[in-house]
């Protein structure tokens, strides 16, 4: 620690640190353009130059380490008129647009030129005009604003991973832009929208659709990933009109993706459910709230056998939700609750732990010294998570994959195993072998003869050894192998590689809210019976519910042909049902064709509630947007069902009382906000040994980025990106010409016998003899489960 | 990075970017960055096209954008065809009171091209350029690789028949 001055003020600083930081955490405020708190130094603006005693000349407090004794002044009229000079350079060719400028009100060069600004200009040459790039759908620009800060430029270097913009030309003629035309296709691409100082990157969603002082701040928690990202969803007469990023360094710094951004646009959509409906004599019609849920609970009363009832629910809902959906099914004696949407392989259920998840802080993850991810595409699925493991890697963290695709990485790759779906157990073998053969415990029962025929290589040797020889490692599972069909098995040798490899087993888990979703007890296979405990219960899980064709489904915020691993199969369910209630924000012709009565519930932003994030964080919030006519906030609407049913403990009058029941159900205090980490490793339990040798050709399905959600899958700007061009089958070259396919070709896939138009594309980072078919995505609507086998049909 | 591209260099171009590559070290390929873009740009007849910028990029696994920012901040490369012979004029201080002014306007007339414009027999390009640094034999010009200074319209002539 040294002492320093600033102003008369004796400031505590830590050697090393610059005089900006220092000065901002005593809050003392310095001007800055190019300085960012989360971005490298490149001391470029000149606007912090204070005066530093002592020195020569005015010193840039972003880039003057402090020394034990300096004597800094930050208003003394040699600091002012430093800091007027350069204010006045900066306007020399900026247009001065601020009226019909999106960043008025909220503008660094507007709210400096103030303090600093001289209200006349010496300058009366020509002013520089820069041409506006087009760079996507997503960030318009307004180049001529631009006072060549360089946040934009460091962003994509340093956080992004992609160098995407870049300033181009030199001093007068020096451009920030793309040079070529480009679309910036960075997931994180909107976060230089926040960090542009000025006007010149602005919002082409909420372009000129408010003034910023009409904007009203909501801390609000982004729902599309498990990340649980902090942002503002700023509002003007309750609709939203722009999200931006809120820093808490412990889960998303200073970042937001650019779904958690974007997808707001889709809370708009013309497919909104704005009253009840009900269906009579196969005509739907409007009701009112009492008729459709007493038609609701009538028609499921009247389904004598419980056990005959299925209720699937997103798991993107609040914990809320979540936690009263359970208990009202579990209140009228139906086991049968779930969402595992994309699973099909149950068989180690009852080894879950009490909620998947990282078994660590979601920051904690850039401290990592090695990783290895287990089927996930990380950087599209959970975008923060990429960028944390990008932070590790860039601290010399050895990162690989075992993944059945070579997904584009923005950081290097210690090693990457790319191999089909089929093989991944196998694989996995091999790495198991590997840490048994380094390991000093003895050999857990059946695990050398499971894997003694498996060939290894010094490849495996090293990613193994990487594991072992960091202090802090850890054993991810994506979402992609939770998917898999025999993720059980894979699941338990990748829990032994971890302990072997004295690593963490840490989950990613699929929506926002999957951990919500397990400790409210959203699950069919166990329920809380007394403070912290939990019993089994013998539930169908989402494969069994649709396969043994029940008599009733409850379906809370799904769209089945989008929602679910096999579409078809769920699909059919529904036609061959008695009765099926939709709970669902939005209404479409396929949502129709499988409901009797449709209730309209809240999105995220339109109700309060709780999300709890992959690190057990619960974070609570209030509605930000207004609903959508007589759009109900779920928790409401199942206390009434609750009560319609006349089950005891339905008296909640806010959300909070819903959340804090839950707590006290898990043992923990109202003001409690974090599930502690309890280990996810498994007991031991050797999995069979499959071989799977098939000359078939296999469909890998990942969830694609922008598909995640009913909502997301509403937001057209997102849809228009690079990342949304998903309704395409990948194959490599090596398929393409044993089927003779041609890259562009338009060709049937059929999975048994269903059937979807796509176009082929070639792509060699598939692995051989499997089809990339992401699902969630309309040509998928129509197919079977995600892994099965697959068979590509020239049109 | 995508081989075709790299392919727009060639052999000798090849041999003589990686001599320069191998005085940096193998992690700070990217430092041979201007003398690969000098290279291709003699290889292609004094200009760059973007194809192989990108060429350059790839080849010193860089990334795009930076190789345009390098290639767009120097003077000395060129986004479009230039004439077999670049005069470059230095209009900068030292030249401009020594006369700088006389002799664009008597290379204009003489080439029948305006500054920044290229002969239509595509034998001269015309360009003005900040200080090269040889003030003192000012007002100078640069062709090629050689400095011609303390110029008047008499040498001129001389230089331009020389090199018809
Ligand atoms: S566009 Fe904005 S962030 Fe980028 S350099 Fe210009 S002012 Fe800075
Ligand atoms: S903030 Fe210090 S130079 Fe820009
Ligand atoms: S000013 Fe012309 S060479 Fe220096």
């Amino acid at each position: 620690m040294v002492t320093i001055e600033i102003n008369g003020q004796q400031v505590e600083a830590e050697q090393g640190q610059m005089l900006i930081e220092a000065a901002d955490k005593a809050g003392i405020a310095i001007p800055r353009f190019c300085y960012h708190k989360n971005l490298s130094i490149s001391a470029s603006c000149r606007m912090c130059l204070v005066e530093v005693e002592k020195a020569p000349k005015p010193m840039p407090a972003c880039a003057t380490p402090v020394a034990d004794g300096m004597v800094v002044n930050t208003k003394s009229t040699y600091a002012l008129a430093a800091q007027k000079s350069v204010m006045e350079f900066l306007l020399i060719n900026h247009p001065l647009d601020c009226p019909v400028c999106d960043q008025g009100g909220e503008c660094d060069l507007q709210e400096f030129s103030i303090g600093y600004g001289s209200d006349k200009s010496q300058y009366a040459e020509i002013k520089r005009v820069v041409k506006d790039k087009d760079i996507g759908p997503l960030i318009a620009t307004e180049l001529t604003r631009c006072i060549h800060c360089t946040r934009c430029v460091r962003f994509g270097q340093e956080i992004a991973g992609m160098r995407e913009l870049g300033a181009t030309g030199r001093g007068d003629w020096m451009e920030i832009g793309t040079y070529i035309e480009k679309s910036i296709d960075s997931e994180l691409s909107g976060n230089i929208i926040d960090l542009c100082p000025v006007g010149a990157l602005t919002s082409k969603v909420s372009r000129f659709t408010y003034r910023v002082w009409e904007l009203a701040n909501n801390d609000s928690i982004s729902a599309h990933d498990c990340i649980g990202s902090n942002c503002n969803a700023q509002t003007k007469n309750g609709e939203i009109k722009r999200v931006i990023s809120r820093q808490n360094d412990s889960i998303n710094d200073a970042w937001i993706s650019d779904r958690d951004r974007y997808s707001f646009e889709g809370l708009q959509s013309d497919d909104r459910l704005t009253k009840p409906m009900i269906k009579k004599d196969g005509a739907w019609t409007e009701a009112s709230w009492d008729d459709a849920l007493q038609f609701a609970v009538n028609s499921l009363k009247d389904i004598k056998d419980k056990s005959q009832i299925g209720t699937v629910c997103s798991p993107s809902v609040t914990t809320e939700e979540m936690y009263l959906l359970q208990k009202v099914m579990r209140g009228i004696g139906s086991n049968n609750i779930d969402h595992r949407l994309r699973q099909s392989d149950f068989r180690g259920q009852d080894q879950d732990p009490l909620f998947p998840g990282l078994g660590m802080s979601v920051a904690d993850v850039a401290a990592q010294q090695a990783a290895i991810l287990i089927g996930s595409n990380v950087r599209k699925e959970q975008p923060i998570m990429g960028h944390q493991l990008r932070q590790a890697s860039l601290k010399g963290a050895k990162i690989s994959f075992v993944n059945p695709v070579s997904f584009d990485a923005n950081f290097n790759v210690a090693h990457e195993f790319t191999i089909a779906p089929s093989q991944m157990f196998k694989e996995l073998k091999v790495l198991a072998k590997v840490a048994l053969e380094n390991s000093s415990a003895g050999a857990p029962e059946g695990l050398a003869a499971l894997v003694s025929s498996v060939k290894v290589t010094d490849e495996h040797k090293q990613c193994i050894a990487e594991l072992s020889d960091a202090d802090n490692s850890m054993v991810i599972l994506g979402t992609i192998v939770q998917a898999m069909p025999n993720y059980s098995a894979m699941r338990i040798l990748a829990s032994y590689i971890a302990d072997a490899s004295n690593s963490t087993l840490s989950y990613l888990t699929p929506g926002a809210n999957t951990s919500g979703a397990y400790l409210s007890g959203l699950l069919p296979n166990r329920t809380q019976v007394a403070q912290g405990e939990f019993a089994n219960t013998d539930g169908l899980d989402t494969q069994a519910m649709f396969a043994q064709k029940l008599k009733a489904y409850i379906l809370y915020g799904i769209e089945v042909e989008r929602d679910l691993d096999n579409p078809v199969q769920a699909s059919q369910a529904l036609d061959n049902a008695d009765f099926v209630v939709s709970l669902s924000a939005f209404v479409t012709d396929a949502i129709k064709a499988g409901s009797d009565v449709i209730l309209p519930i809240s999105t995220i932003t339109e109700s309060s509630g709780t999300l709890i994030n992959v690190a057990g964080i619960w974070q609570s919030f209030n509605a930000v947007s207004k609903a959508k006519g007589l759009s109900k906030p779920g928790w409401k609407v199942l206390r009434v069902m609750g009560n319609l049913f006349n089950i005891d403990g339905f008296d909640y009058q806010s959300s909070e009382d819903v959340i804090n029941e839950l707590k006290s159900a898990l043992a923990l205090e109202n003001s409690q906000s974090e599930t502690s980490r309890a280990t996810n490793q498994l007991v031991w339990d050797c999995p069979e040994n499959i071989s799977a040798q098939t000359t078939d050709i296999q469909r890998i399905a990942e969830l694609s980025i922008y598909n995640v959600d009913a909502v997301t899958r509403r937001a057209t700007a997102l849809q228009k990106t690079q990342d949304a061009q998903v309704d395409v089958a990948k194959i490599n070259s090596a398929l393409a010409k044993k089927l003779k396919l041609e890259d562009a070709q338009a060709v049937t896939a059929k999975q048994a016998d269903n059937t979807a138009q796509v176009t082929i594309s070639i792509d060699n980072k598939i692995t051989d003899n499997c089809v990339y078919l992401s699902a969630g995505n309309v040509a998928a609507s129509s197919l079977g489960g995600g892994f099965d086998t697959i068979e590509l049909i020239p049109a | 990075m995508s081989e075709i591209n790299k392919d727009l260099i060639n052999a000798a171009s090849r041999v003589d970017i990686d001599q320069w590559v191998a005085k940096y070290p193998a992690d700070q390929k990217q430092s041979a960055v201007m003398a690969a873009l000098r290279i291709v740009q003699d290889q292609n007849g004094g200009w760059l096209t973007t194809e192989l910028m990108d060429a350059v990029a790839s080849y010193l696994d860089m990334d795009k954008i930076h190789v345009y920012e390098v290639a767009t901040f120097y003077s000395m490369y060129e986004h479009k065809p230039v004439g077999k012979h670049k005069i470059c004029v230095c209009t900068n201080i030292s030249c401009m009171v020594c006369g700088s002014g006389e002799i664009v306007d008597h290379l204009e007339d003489k080439l029948d091209v305006k500054m920044g414009g290229t002969t239509e027999d595509n034998r001269f390009t015309l360009k003005e350029v900040e200080c090269l640094g040889a003030c003192s034999g000012a007002p100078m010009i640069q062709i090629g690789e050689h400095y011609y200074e303390n110029l008047d319209a008499e040498k001129i002539d001389k230089i331009l028949e020389e090199l018809k």
